[in-house]
């Protein structure tokens, strides 16, 4: 069957089967920049936008998204560009796996929260895993971004 | 921000600084980078059938069915595969691991065990067709508890050929995969000489990697024919050599290349997926992709040895250690990669922090199970030995009713000292005496006591009623590669328009070596970071280096790339001073240009680079260098971890409020970087410490093959992470470098049991830590009261 989906502002028909998950096909569709760590939904590195708002792409059929807008990192190059800055200067970047969906998921979280606590900060990222950097370097980083915006 | 004092600073300008990491924005961007980012469209699926059985013999395999299916390209099973016992353990030649497996064998040894492989032209058919696969299993009795493997009716390698590289302890018919024993004095009579004895045990359990990238792998042949296999992995050269081995093939036909990796700690040390690519795309002409699943990384890569470690340690009254016992039974799980390695770093990268005893010996097998086999993982048995020695030397600070700082402080090692273990013990061969040329713990722990506020008079308080605050601490060293073993090498070549080509056969598997090695390169040649175009681990296109393993990187592809860059400063020194007519010693070569002495002639390094590929008629020439380095010593980084703890004595729930880690890996070539390795480590070893943990039903299943069942640390799962570097050098490493890869990970199960110690007056001895087992010990401990 093929769905139309949105992917960062550009409509695209995929042919997909019924029970394929949205991160196969955005990755089969040349979207790579959605990487796959665990297919359980408990790693965040599959995250997407769906209309703005997070999702994981592993647990998420690919019909699902039929007629909504998907956003991958890519479709918010510039803002994860910035975000980017601080956390390279933290070195808060490994190997970089976790990074787009992480980084994907500090810019929902940037929109949807105003000044968020520390606390608040790390429930909202929770479910984006992170095997290297012991999350400590993330946090000054995600820190500095916020407050960059407040200067 | 905040930034450790590096008192060498001043005197570097690329080194020691936080340059941002080189491929940091295009890793987050989502550029195509990793193994499966990349294969080719046309590339066939892999799926691997794996054993449902913990031992079993295949009876037959029928593959008509699955082999009717569209798409289906070929089935393979171990009746295709040459007969050649090898070890997936990348490792140096000849490897210490023994070669007990087959790429497909008539056995599979544990659940997940690889049966057949199936190709196909997409990933739901080469899956509906392995489902389709008729295997005839004969099962077999496993046995599951590594305390009964030892001369077990039950025997795990039954079978002819396999062996052993060099003597190892090697014996199958006693499902012994390795065993080692060595002394220094008399052990026994200064245990007995000594009025303060402890003698204690600790079970380490088995534990995931969990890098977030699933192994991953895809392979074709090249217009010449050749076998390319692009793998995300930690040695090139090790699986090349591997695979030429499994394959029977020569190793010119074959080139290995590493993307970027998404993580490693060891998980990728190992050749898991390519051996299977490999066979398909040899079979079918075909390329050929595998990606695991995150159930078959659990299921099929390797985990942690679990270890048991017994201690007894002897002392004076005054706190003088006399003597240090370490016996050690290791589960290498089916096949013994690593055994034997991991096994004897247990003690070698641990006893010499205590190296003033008169008496120390360490001993053991290691063992084969039916369970997924083990292999190399961060720490590397210094955690499992440091977890057992650690704990052994708090208990003898309670028996003693001393400060356990201060017990330590009285024994540890310093600077300028040595230890008989560094000599004797190597890593599956003998050790290489070396004297200790930096060592900053008494810094570490000093600074390690303020960040954590500790005060021997209240290792413990009340925060609310049934609720306690406890501290705890543990000391740990590693090494930085393996003397004499690992070499590295980096070859720079000047480009025109004055920048540096920089090729190494290190492996950057997410660390940011391909970052630290190039701010070396810049550092050395005067140039900046941007001057410097790193490439890395290509086995056609870049030289030679074992790998990114035993916290070798930094000190030995480091020193490797030091060295190629003085000589290419040298070289460009010479050359210059050969077209101008005039000695080496008169030109001077700064700022990216050169002069004489008098100041007569000028030439920018730029203009040179055009001149030397363009301009100098019959002189023209290509200015490169190739250096190669392998380390006489392997100088230990050192930490001292500090743990404060909160401990619910009602449900027994253990958090850490807060881990403190000082560290002294002597200077940090990238600081931000080399202290991101160490809070990440000490994550992974809080996750080891409370809950990560493999387990398996009584049959043998493993019922820890997600992220749901084996939980690894989220960001709301840990207090407040403090790292620190203390100003150290290390003369013999690279701008004074020693390895941070590793040392983070190895203090907080230690640390964390002391302060459970602390908090309960009981002695945990089975890992994790979880609820269920400290609320026992805590019952336990008021029933026997
Ligand atoms: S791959 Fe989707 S949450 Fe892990
Ligand atoms: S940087 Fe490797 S998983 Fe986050």
């Amino acid at each position: 069957m093929i769905v139309t989906i949105t992917i960062n502002g550009k409509k695209e028909s995929l042919q997909i089967e019924p029970g394929d998950m949205l991160v196969d096909t955005l990755r089969n569709a040349g979207h790579v920049e959605v990487k796959k760590g665990c297919d359980t939904g408990n790693c965040g590195v599959c995250t997407v936008l769906l209309d703005g708002k997070p999702i994981r792409s592993c647990s998420f059929l690919a019909v699902r998204a039929e007629g909504h807008e998907i956003t991958t990192i890519q479709g918010v190059a510039e803002e994860a560009r910035r975000f980017a800055d601080f956390l390279n200067r933290e070195g808060a970047d490994q190997c970089g796996f976790c990074a787009p969906g992480f980084a994907l998921t500090v810019i929902a979280m940037k929109r949807e929260l105003k000044n968020p606590t520390e606390e608040e900060i790390r429930h909202y990222l929770a479910g984006n895993l992170c095997r290297c950097t012991g999350y400590e370097s993330q946090h000054r980083a995600i820190r500095n971004y916020l407050e960059a915006d407040h200067a | 921000m905040h930034e450790a004092p590096m008192r060498n600073a001043p005197t570097f300008s690329v080194v020691a600084h936080p340059h941002k990491k080189v491929d940091g924005e295009g890793l987050m961007l989502g550029r195509p980078a990793y193994t499966d980012d990349l294969v080719p469209s046309n590339a066939l699926h892999v799926k691997l059938v794996r054993s449902p059985h913990a031992f079993a013999r295949i009876k037959s395999i029928d593959a008509t069915e699955a082999l009717k299916l569209p798409g289906v390209a070929c089935v393979l099973t171990w009746k295709d595969c040459p007969r050649i016992p090898i070890t997936r353990a990348g490792q140096g030649n000849p490897e210490p691991s023994p070669h007990d497996r087959f790429i497909l064998d008539e056995y599979v040894r544990y659940v997940g065990d690889e049966a057949a492989v199936v190709a196909a032209e997409d990933e739901a058919t080469a899956e509906k067709a392995a489902s389709l696969l008729k295997i005839e299993y004969e099962v077999l009795e496993p046995i599951l508890d590594f305390e009964h493997a030892k001369d077990n009716p039950i025997i795990i390698h039954p079978e002819e050929g396999i062996h052993e590289m060099f003597p190892i302890g090697f014996e199958p018919k006693r499902n012994i995969a390795a065993a080692y024993h060595m002394e220094v004095g008399d052990v026994e009579q200064e245990l007995a000489a000594s009025p303060v004895r402890v003698d204690t045990v600790v079970y380490t359990q088995a534990q995931n990697h969990v890098a977030m990238e699933p192994h991953a792998a895809f392979s074709y042949l090249d217009v010449q024919g050749r076998l390319t296999i692009v793998t995300s992995t930690q040695n090139p050269w090790h699986t090349r050599r591997l695979l030429g081995l499994a394959l029977q093939m020569p190793l010119r036909s074959i080139r290995i290349v590493k993307p970027r990796v998404g993580g490693g700690f060891g998980a990728k040390q190992h050749i898991h997926v390519e051996p299977y690519v490999a066979l398909v795309t040899l079979k079918t002409g075909r390329p050929a992709r595998i990606a695991l699943t995150r159930r078959e990384v659990f299921e099929s890569t390797f985990t942690r040895h679990q270890m048991r470690v017994n201690i007894r340690l002897g002392a004076d009254p005054d706190g003088t250690l006399r003597a240090i016992d370490m016996q050690v039974l290791s589960n290498t799980g089916a096949y013994g990669e690593h055994a034997l390695t991991t096994f004897m770093v247990a003690g070698s990268k641990t006893l010499p922090l205590y190296n003033k005893v008169k008496a120390v010996r360490f001993g053991g097998d290691v063992v084969y199970t039916n369970k997924v086999s083990a292999g190399a993982f961060r720490g590397y048995g210094a955690i499992q030995g440091l977890t057992g020695l650690e704990s052994a030397i708090d208990e003898l600070a309670h028996k003693l009713g001393v400060s356990p700082v201060e017990l330590r402080r009285k024994n540890m090692i310093h600077e300028g000292e040595t230890s008989e273990v560094f000599r004797i013990m190597g890593e599956g061969t003998e050790g290489v005496a070396m004297n200790i040329e930096s060592c900053k713990l008494e810094e570490c722990i000093r600074r390690g006591k303020e960040l954590i506020g500790w005060n021997d008079e209240r290792l413990v308080w009340e925060v609310a009623p049934g609720r306690v605050h406890a501290l705890g601490m543990a000391i740990a060293m590693q090494g930085s590669g393996i003397p004499m073993i690992d070499m590295g090498s980096a070859r720079i070549e000047l480009q025109d328009g004055g920048f540096f080509k920089l090729h190494v056969g290190a492996t950057d598997i997410g660390t940011g070596s391909d970052t630290i090695l190039a701010q070396i390169a810049a550092e050395e040649l005067g140039v900046d970071m941007e001057d410097i175009i790193i490439h890395s681990s290509d086995t056609d296109h870049t030289p030679f280096d074992v790998g990114a393993y035993a916290s070798s990187t930094t000190y030995v592809s480091g020193s490797a790339v030091l060295k190629a860059a003085a000589s290419m400063r040298r070289k460009l020194i010479d050359t210059v001073a050969m077209l101008w007519n005039v000695s080496p010693e008169d030109v001077i070569y700064e700022d990216k240009a050169f002069r004489t002495v008098d100041g007569s002639r000028h030439l920018t390094l730029h203009d040179f680079s055009y001149d030397t590929l363009y301009h100098n008629g019959v002189r023209m020439q290509t200015i490169e260098v190739t250096e190669s380095f392998s380390g006489e010593k392997s100088p230990p980084p050192y930490l001292a971890g500090f743990v404060e703890i909160e401990l619910d004595k009602e449900t027994g729930k253990v958090d850490v409020v807060k881990y403190v880690g000082v560290a002294d890996v002597g200077t940090p070539i990238n600081p931000n970087l080399a202290k991101i390795q160490i809070e990440g480590g000490l994550l992974q070893g809080i996750g080891m410490a409370l809950y990560e943990d493999v387990r398996y039903s009584d049959k043998g299943h493993l019922l820890s093959h997600n992220l749901m069942t084996y939980a690894i640390p989220s960001r709301e799962d840990v207090g407040s992470i403090v790292v620190e570097l203390v100003d150290s050098y290390e003369p013999s490493g690279p701008c004074g470098a020693k390895s941070a890869g590793e040392i983070g990970i190895d203090t907080p199960p230690a640390a964390i049991a002391n302060a459970i110690r602390n908090a309960t007056g009981v002695r945990l001895t089975h890992l994790p830590f979880t609820p269920d087992k400290v609320l026992a010990a805590i019952k336990a401990a008021e029933g026997a009261a």
